[in-house]
């Protein structure tokens, strides 16, 4: 869907060359919602605007849908940007328009003739969930309103590709999430390419399928999100990962559990995106006549299923909890490791 | 009444000059807001990082600008008595003030419609080109209404000081308040005549603050 060869920008200032993008390769898939990660200054914001040319490559190549951006004439341009909608932190809404105006631009823009444009915006305020609100001026709207204003804008020509550069970084938690679930039905529903840039890793967890790891210009890591969650190579990403999941001084407390829970055996499970089996320790209390006891751990959600660690007590007939864990270990993608077996 | 209070004010009279008054102003301002958009916006998109970035033009239009906000009004309509016996075939009457008070505000309002433009949220106008719009588009979609309030409050400012400007082209011929004033009233030494005068034109600039305000009160929607 998306294929980026090459891509570099280099600004020129008085001071000194800063390559904000440096030799980017890429291929993004139809219908996916890929994440770009990085800290400040990484060159988050210069990629994606390279993307829709708002910012010209120095070198490399842009493909979207077949067709070369980094090659088309400013009117080529023009049609094209009108086929990837765009979403920004600070939502550049236009004050002097109504919510109905703001979302209406767009057709204006590609032409969309008085009557359909009505109709595209109201399907696009009830899609975003607007309803009543239409005769609003952005001022009158919450943070989060506004940013639905701003994806219902961006979506208005039935774009192929979305584009959001930190489209929550302005937004409280509570709207945050709300936005991003936004964003997933979207992907779902209209089966719309997302590429999102962020510094949250919370973002990237919860609704990406890939993900980017990007510093210093370069992407220094990349691959399915809960690969990246189980695997981090770079420090970077490592420290992204402790963003969601916590920092790894958990291991030291492992031997006190050891200590304070004599009986029984104790056992770490590995939730590597588990999506079938949610409901794992309920359904092991019942098939097995066990006890189970939850010690310690941390689970967290992503697209492709749960992720994280749990500390698991297992108390009972030792031939039931073996087979117990055997159940686990053949009939789900949970990771069983015995930190101590029964005595 | 007028009379009584006034004893050398002949009304016909005065009622010419203040209509004469407005007929330069609201004229001269229909030309001050043409061309002093058209400076502008050339200053905005020529500048460095506009669409039009443009050195020259950018340098050009400036100095044009700032040579003729640097010539004081009255030396400007003498030094443009030629061109306007040219363009309009006389130098006397509220018509021919009308070439002078344009060329003397529309760099004024040029400089304010300048700044106000540069108060347009770049991310506006960049969403603008994210969606794939023209300039022509950009320009009457988005840079001119986003700027409307502050483009209206600096009219307001231009206008007032149109007003003093029609009062000093009086004096010189050009009619209005100003020369009635001048002719009627200080030359006669019939000072009613210059207080009356004064009355008048400090409404008529109450009358177009007032105005002002209202619409770039209801312009705002921030
Ligand atoms: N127009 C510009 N001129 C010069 N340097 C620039 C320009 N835009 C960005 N840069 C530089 O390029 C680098 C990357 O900037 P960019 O805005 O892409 O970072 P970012 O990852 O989006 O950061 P943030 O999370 O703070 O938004 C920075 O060092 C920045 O100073
Ligand atoms: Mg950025």
């Amino acid at each position: 869907m998306i294929t980026i060869d090459g891509l570099r920008k280099i600004f020129t200032t008085d001071q000194q060359d800063i390559k904000a993008v440096d030799d980017l390769n890429l291929s993004i898939k139809e219908g996916e919602i890929f994440g770009v990660i990085g800290y400040s200054g990484a060159g988050k914001s210069t990629f994606v605007r390279l993307l829709n040319r708002l910012e010209e490559p120095t070198s490399g190549s842009v493909v979207i849908d077949k067709q070369e951006i980094t090659s088309l004439n400013t009117n080529e341009l023009r049609l094209a940007r009108q086929e990837i909608g765009m979403i920004f932190q600070h939502f550049n809404l236009l004050w002097s328009r109504t919510v109905k105006d703001n979302i209406a631009f767009p057709l204006e823009i590609a032409g969309v003739a008085k009557q359909e444009r009505e109709a595209r915006v109201q399907e696009l305020i009830d899609l975003v969930g607007l309803s009543g609100r239409e005769d609003a001026y952005p001022a009158q709207l919450s943070g989060g309103q506004k940013q639905r204003v701003g994806i219902a804008r961006a979506l208005a020509n039935r774009p192929k590709v979305l584009l959001c550069d930190e489209a929550t970084s302005a937004l409280d938690p509570e709207t945050t999430n709300s936005i991003l679930d936004l964003l997933v039905d979207i992907n779902q529903r209209l089966g719309l390419t997302i590429i999102l840039i962020t510094h949250e890793m919370h973002v990237i967890r919860k609704i990406c399928h890939q993900v980017a790891v990007m510093e210093n210009g370069k992407i220094v890591e990349q691959g399915d999100v809960l690969d990246v969650f189980l695997r981090p190579k770079q420090k970077v990403t490592r420290k992204f990962v402790e963003q969601v999941m916590g920092t790894p001084g958990e291991e030291e407390s492992i031997t006190e559990l050891v200590e304070a829970y004599q009986e029984g055996k104790i056992v770490k499970l590995h939730f590597v995106g588990e999506t079938a089996n949610q409901a794992l320790i309920s359904q092991l209390a019942r098939r097995f006549p066990i006890d189970i006891n939850i010690l310690q751990g941390k689970i967290t959600q992503t697209q492709a299923g749960a992720y994280g660690t749990l500390f698991v007590q297992i108390v009972g007939d030792p031939a039931e909890c073996s087979r117990a864990l055997a159940h686990v270990a053949d009939e789900t993608s949970v990771e069983v490791e015995v930190i101590r077996d029964a005595e | 009444m007028l009379s009584n209070l006034f004893p050398n004010i002949d009304v016909q009279d005065f009622w010419v000059a203040t209509y004469e008054t407005f007929y330069m102003t609201i004229l001269a301002l229909i030309g001050t807001v043409i061309f002093g958009i058209l400076l502008g916006l050339l200053l905005y998109m020529t500048t460095k990082g506009g669409i039009w970035e443009n050195k020259y033009v950018n340098w050009a239009t400036a100095a044009v600008v700032n040579v003729f906000r640097a010539i004081p009004f009255i030396i400007l309509i003498l030094l443009l008595f030629p061109f306007t016996e040219f363009v309009v075939g006389t130098i006397r009457g509220p018509n021919a003030a009308l070439p002078a008070l344009i060329i003397g505000s529309a760099p004024f309002y040029g400089r304010l419609v300048e700044i106000a433009l540069k108060e347009v949220d770049k991310g506006v106008v960049e969403a603008a080109k994210s969606m794939g719009a023209k300039t022509r588009t950009i320009i009457f979609k988005v840079l001119l209404p986003e700027s409307m309030p502050a483009l209206v409050s600096g009219l307001t400012v231009t206008a007032i000081a149109l007003i003093g400007y029609t009062a000093m082209a009086g004096v010189i011929g050009a009619g209005g308040l100003g020369n009635y004033a001048y002719y009627f009233g200080f030359q006669r030494r019939e000072f009613d005549v210059v207080f009356l005068c004064t009355v008048a034109i400090v409404i008529i600039v109450f009358i177009f603050q007032f105005i002002g305000d209202r619409i770039t009160n209801k312009l705002d929607k921030r």
